[in-house]
């Protein structure tokens, strides 16, 4: 009877505490969506899926695969110019072109892929389409004048008193008052290894090869190193400011931070007053945060390496005094005591009674923040002003690079993988040396 | 006797090495940047100064700039709340699919580990300038950002979290025809839930500061509005004193309230231990 009874005591106590559960989840639940509800209105995600741009998008995402050459003529003075990407870097010198576009008396024939042909002729302008036919147009001072084929107009078409734009999958037509431009794009990254200024543009691998062999090595690679386009040199500096304003900032604040951790932690301080004093220092300059050091350090110092790699420093401090100070009061007493009744004074009691038990944990510990201070450093040279991090904002603010912006971003994520895969073969070399000395 | 020696000297060369570093470090550092060091530490003060000075002397107004820029710190600290939250959740799933004797497809288990070390390693900036670039400014571009990284970020941790659970809460509802999601959420959750909460307390720690220096690159938030009061120059330093002080005041509460939170999670959680 009484078993019975506590029996269905319990079960109906399951029941209960069950149902307060499921209650609890699905109460959890409504909040967590009723948050996110919140969140959907009050960052106006409507407006912005009206105001955002898929065609910004599209430029980015044809751009970091592919690269286009410009064709162009001032139809005043009727100068042709053949640049890629349309920079002065990337010019033809006069009078020569790609084998694509042929240049004879007053015509110049532009050929696209798929059989689209553009003309330029004596002022005028065709465009064959072969689904379609043929464009004419031709700018004149009032405007520009179009005849089109038969039937109606295509949508990737558009035309307007003072222009006329033709944008098809193998190029692109612009026609206005004062300029006629073609674009045609090609697959890849444009003069990534040699500008057009080079001897060994457009040379094979195997012949640059056996010229390296033969003595133009340090040619070969001084042109390369000096890409005006890509300018490698300048990329290569960035990564290596970025890397070192991570170096420089992890180390230099784990050397400020650990004789002050002693000072805030309980066995070493056992003033409760200057403890008690760090500590708030530590939470200070942790509750200040990187931001606002960045812009406090670059007015005294300017843009630059070691603007960030002190902003990282001084953050760091912060960060680094408060867990080893942690650290230090999780220590195993029983060493230092040891060392202790042997005679030591107090300096040789931290070097041999406490250093070897915590080295470990903190170099582990810093060098877990020097991968994740790779990151911080991208960020905070796109503030201050230096590393690669600037490189990419500035690539990105001028909105036409997209294929520097994408090796750019390869870049970064190649150095935040190798600074991880480095950080963690260091902690596990730590890791195996401590065990060895045990042992 | 020979072998610690060579130790100890080994230990020297790498101390030395290291020195030599640090020191040719901070030397190219110096010479790379627009103002040395020396010509700067005694400026190093002039503009907390300024902002200090100009914060007391317009001490009445300070108030009224905090008023005027609450909404703006209220979206920075959505922006991290939110993102800790979308990253959480899909940190969870993929941290599930990630852990051996969890994953629902087994062989796919390398392949997301590597999604989550390579969310991990894009910092948020190269998203949030792309996301900007597409969609125009705002708080969404820094939110997906921030959800990028985070989702790599407690992914990895929650999958170290999920290898120490017991897998027999699991393989009884297996037994019961349980699907992978409720084995999941009525198995796994529970054992996982107070060391999850104290991972995702400790990155919107995190994310509070990463949304505040995102605003700074035209994310919105606080740190657009800093920007903007930077950019007036002297004399109006008084609203970026507003927000400094309103910044700082953030981070240290939300520090003390996820600190204060995760010992209590801990705390809580050895009294049940020790109760039968």
């Amino acid at each position: 009877m009484t078993v019975a009874n506590s029996v269905h005591l319990s079960q109906s106590n399951a029941i209960s505490v069950i149902s307060r559960k499921k209650f609890a989840a699905v109460a959890m639940l409504a909040v967590l969506l009723g948050y996110f509800a919140y969140v959907f209105v009050a960052f106006d995600v409507v407006g912005l899926y009206q105001k955002s741009s898929s065609e910004n998008a599209m430029t980015l995402i044809r751009d970091s695969y592919s690269y286009k050459v410009h064709v162009a003529r001032d139809n005043r003075s009727n100068d042709l110019s053949v640049k890629i990407e349309g920079e002065n870097k990337g010019a033809y010198p006069d009078g020569v072109t790609p084998d694509w576009v042929s240049v004879s008396e007053g015509k110049t024939v532009i050929e696209l892929t798929d059989g689209h042909v553009i003309t330029f002729g004596e002022g005028d302008v065709e465009y064959f389409i072969p689904d379609y036919g043929t464009v004419w147009a031709e700018p004149t001072r009032r405007g520009v004048d179009v005849k089109f084929p038969e039937g109606e107009i295509p949508d990737y078409i558009s035309a307007s008193k003072n222009r006329l734009m033709i944008k098809t999958d193998q190029g692109r037509l612009t026609v206005t008052r004062n300029r006629t431009e073609v674009f045609r794009y090609f697959l890849g990254w444009e003069l990534f290894f040699f500008t057009l200024d080079s001897p060994y543009h457009g040379m094979s691998v195997s012949e640059i090869a056996q010229r390296a062999v033969s003595g133009e090595a340090g040619a070969i690679w001084s042109d390369f190193w000096n890409n005006r386009m890509w300018l490698h040199k300048d990329v290569a500096w960035a990564i290596f400011e970025t890397i070192l304003m991570a170096f420089l900032g992890t180390f230099g604040a784990a050397i400020v931070a650990l004789p002050l951790a002693f000072l805030a932690a309980k066995n070493f301080t056992p003033l409760q007053s200057v403890r008690f004093f760090m500590r708030r220092i530590f939470d200070f300059i942790r509750g200040v945060d990187a931001l606002i050091f960045t812009i406090m350090l670059s007015r005294a110092f300017g843009p630059g390496p070691m603007t960030g790699a002190l902003a990282i420093l001084i953050t760091d401090t912060g960060s680094f005094g408060k867990m080893f100070s942690e650290t230090l009061e999780n220590i195993d007493d029983k060493q230092v005591e040891g060392v202790q009744s042997t005679g030591a004074k107090p300096l040789q009691r931290y070097r041999f009674g406490v250093l070897p038990q915590v080295t470990p944990v903190l170099m582990s510990l810093v060098l877990y923040f020097f991968e994740s201070n790779t990151r911080s450093a991208t960020i905070i040279g796109a503030i201050t002003g230096g590393g690669i991090g600037l490189l990419l904002t500035q690539a990105m603010y001028t909105q036409k690079d997209w294929e520097e912006v994408s090796y750019y971003i390869i870049l970064i994520i190649l150095m935040v993988i190798f600074m991880d895969w480095l950080s963690g073969k260091l902690r596990a070399m730590l890791i195996s040396g401590t065990s060895n000395d045990t042992m | 006797m020979s072998m610690a020696q060579r130790k100890r000297s080994y230990g020297l060369v790498l101390l030395l090495v290291f020195v030599a570093l640090m020191v040719s470090g901070f030397q190219t550092a110096q010479n790379r940047n627009a103002g040395g060091f020396w010509d700067g530490i005694h400026r190093i003060f002039d503009f907390p100064a300024g902002v200090i000075s100009e914060a007391i002397e317009k001490i009445t107004e300070l108030p009224i700039h905090m008023a005027t820029y609450f909404p703006a710190l209220i979206e920075t600290i959505n922006i991290a709340a939110a993102a800790t939250l979308i990253g959480a959740i899909f940190g969870t799933v993929f941290s599930m699919l990630a852990t051996r004797g969890m994953a629902k497809w087994p062989r796919l288990i390398p392949v997301f580990r590597r999604i989550l070390d390579l969310m991990r390693a894009i910092p948020e900036i190269v998203i949030a300038l792309i996301l900007i670039f597409v969609m125009g400014g705002g708080p969404v571009p820094a939110m997906i950002a921030i959800a990028f990284h985070t989702t790599g970020a407690l992914g990895k941790m929650f999958s170290e979290v999920n290898e120490n659970a017991s897998l027999k809460p699991v393989d009884g509802l297996a037994s019961v025809g349980a699907n992978w999601t409720q084995r999941m959420f009525v198995g796994v959750v529970p054992q996982v839930a107070p060391n999850y909460i104290s991972y995702a307390l400790m990155r919107f720690e995190i994310n509070i500061r990463a949304s505040a220096i995102l605003g700074f690159v035209g994310a919105g938030g606080i740190g657009y509005e800093l920007k903007n009061a930077m950019s007036w120059g002297q004399g109006r330093y008084d609203q970026a004193a507003a927000i400094f002080l309103m910044l700082f005041a953030s981070i240290v509460v939300f520090d003390q309230l996820s600190s204060w939170y995760r010992t209590q999670l801990t705390h809580g959680r050895k009294q049940t231990e020790v109760t039968p």
